[in-house]
């Protein structure tokens, strides 16, 4: 029950900010509306019983990624509401088209209630609060860390890229 | 989840919530009494025994005040960043284990608002969180000082978590080694801090098992790193007074302004809460049990965690009353140039020397 409310909650707070991000006017409130989305979608990993990934999720996109957004937001001064051109003449109609589709295949898949095309998704339930992390880092560790490696260093190369491009077009002026 | 069991939880929040309330009552006062001796002045001294009341007529003063809202705020978030300012503050301090958990009947009582497997990554996402008050209420009250200020936060908290999370990372692969398998939980951090460090050699059986012996370095990091998290001197150039007034405070009165006040105090406490309970052993020390009596030994645990968190309270109040504020550049350059690569040399070097111990020499 507890769990349900939750989920209403939180689904409908993940919407709220997804049309926040592109409804606002102004690039803070949009960010603030991507901050609503991805948080709700931390308490609903919560809800999956996969506290790790809420907990990064948290730390990494709310924290690190929007508040860097937000600095470059103030430092560059977007922050003022602006009228923009639309730059893509066809995008309105095309977006409508796109959406009016999904909702129609939505729609007829609701009403016809034929799921049987959808994979039984195998559930198996993590012993809940003890456990994850645990499981998580074995994985990470034993199976994958190869890949786990790999995308450290490439992650490290973007970073030290990105300096060194930045220094680059300094020097030459 | 049967109704007593969702009772004590709710007990257990709200205890935890009220102590967090009293002791930043005490601690608004402690700050101004430490501070005014330090510079040979009484402080407050008229309101109740030694002016200890002093914060209430304060709290008092500013609940009935009225709260000014500027022509130009964007009111939304305006109105919600002293919202965003305590939420943290409170829900971080919901990790720190402030006393040995006890048994009622069959029952385990834990004296901490919630024992998460995640509870240090928890303290991280809501420590990161707690910027965006500031961030927010700088943006939205639509003057400039209060923006210079909530984009020197940005930055700030940035720079500095990054360090913070480095020596807890130390902290985590040290306590791996003292237990069975690693983990994230506070509790668990505690308790695999408890006895001596007897074991290794006799000679050090007096000497408590708290992780600042092995991880000092990561202990003065980390106190570098919550000194900034919380923008308190020296690194309170979110709100330094004599360039920005009072940074991204300076629009808010009244009860808003009182809500980030309250927060920032809330944080120094939560945030020495932390540093005592990952380095200095939380709750843990000698109980007497079966010399005294069974409530006094039960209580001591709580006893030595407020201690050992107060003494870090206390330094805290001593920087301010000692140390002069940082230049924004030289922030920026003991932040990643100082305390970052500090960090990661430690957790390399910490790392090394534990899987030593461990496993032996590679090459053997």
């Amino acid at each position: 029950m507890a769990e349900s409310i939750l989920f209403v909650l939180m689904a409908v707070g993940a919407l709220v900010g997804a049309v926040t991000i592109v409804a606002a006017r102004n690039p803070v409130y949009s960010a603030m509306g991507l901050l609503g989305t991805l948080f709700s979608m931390a308490v609903l990993y919560v809800l999956q019983l996969a506290h790790l990934v809420a907990a990064v999720q948290v730390i990494v996109y709310a924290g690190a990624v929007l508040t860097l957004f937000l600095f470059v937001i103030m430092l560059i001064g977007v922050d003022k509401s602006e009228d923009w051109d639309e730059k893509l003449p066809y995008q309105r109609a095309l977006v409508g088209g796109l959406g009016g589709l999904i909702a129609l295949f939505a729609g007829a898949l609701t009403v016809s209630d034929d799921f049987d095309w959808v994979p039984a998704a195998t559930i198996t339930i993590p012993e809940a609060t003890n456990g994850t992390i645990q499981a998580i880092a074995e994985l990470l560790f034993t199976d994958w860390v190869l890949a786990f490696e790999a995308t450290a260093l490439l992650l490290t190369i973007a970073a030290a890229g990105a300096i060194g491009l930045a220094h680059y077009r300094r020097g030459q002026e | 989840m049967s109704w007593p069991e969702f009772g004590i939880i709710a007990l257990r929040v709200v205890v935890t919530f009220v102590l967090l309330l009293v002791v930043t009552v005490i601690n608004v006062w402690a700050e101004r009494k430490i501070v005014a001796d330090m510079q040979s002045r009484i402080g407050p001294s008229r309101a109740g025994p030694w002016g200890i009341l002093q914060t209430v007529a304060d709290g008092l003063k500013l609940f009935f005040k009225e709260s000014v809202i500027p022509r130009k705020v964007e009111l939304g978030l305006y109105l919600l960043a002293p919202f965003l300012a305590i939420i943290p503050a409170f829900l971080i301090f919901m990790m720190v284990p402030w006393g040995r958990p006890f048994m009622i009947g069959d029952y385990e009582v834990t004296l901490q608002g919630a024992d998460l497997n995640i509870g240090l990554l928890f303290i991280l996402a809501m420590s990161s969180m707690a910027v965006y008050a500031v961030v927010l209420a700088g943006w939205s009250s639509g003057s400039k000082y209060p923006l210079l200020g909530g984009v020197r936060a940005t930055a700030q908290a940035i720079s500095y978590e990054a360090a913070m999370g480095l020596a807890m990372v130390a902290v985590v692969v040290f306590t791996a080694t003292q237990g069975l398998g690693g983990t994230l939980s506070m509790a668990e951090i505690v308790e695999r801090q408890t006895g001596t460090w007897g074991d290794i050699s006799p000679v050090l059986s007096f000497v408590p098992r708290w992780n600042i012996f092995p991880q000092i370095v990561a202990f003065i990091i980390f106190m570098i790193a919550i000194v900034a998290e919380t923008n308190r001197a020296p690194f309170d150039l979110v709100e330094a007074e004599q360039e920005l007034v009072g940074g991204f405070h300076t629009e808010y009165s009244g009860m808003r302004f009182a809500m980030f006040f309250l927060a920032e105090y809330v944080n120094i406490f939560s945030m020495s809460a932390i540093a005592a309970t990952l380095f200095l052993g939380g709750w843990a020390g000698p109980t007497f049990e079966g010399f005294l009596p069974g409530l006094i030994s039960g209580l001591l645990p709580t006893i030595y965690f407020l201690i050992k968190t107060y003494a870090i309270v206390f330094v805290f109040f001593w920087l301010r009353a000692t140390l002069p504020r940082l230049r924004y550049d030289q922030l920026m350059t003991l932040g990643w140039k100082g305390l970052i690569p500090a960090a990661l040399v430690w957790l390399v070097i910490s790392t090394v020397a534990i899987g030593f111990r461990q496993f032996g020499a590679p090459w053997s």
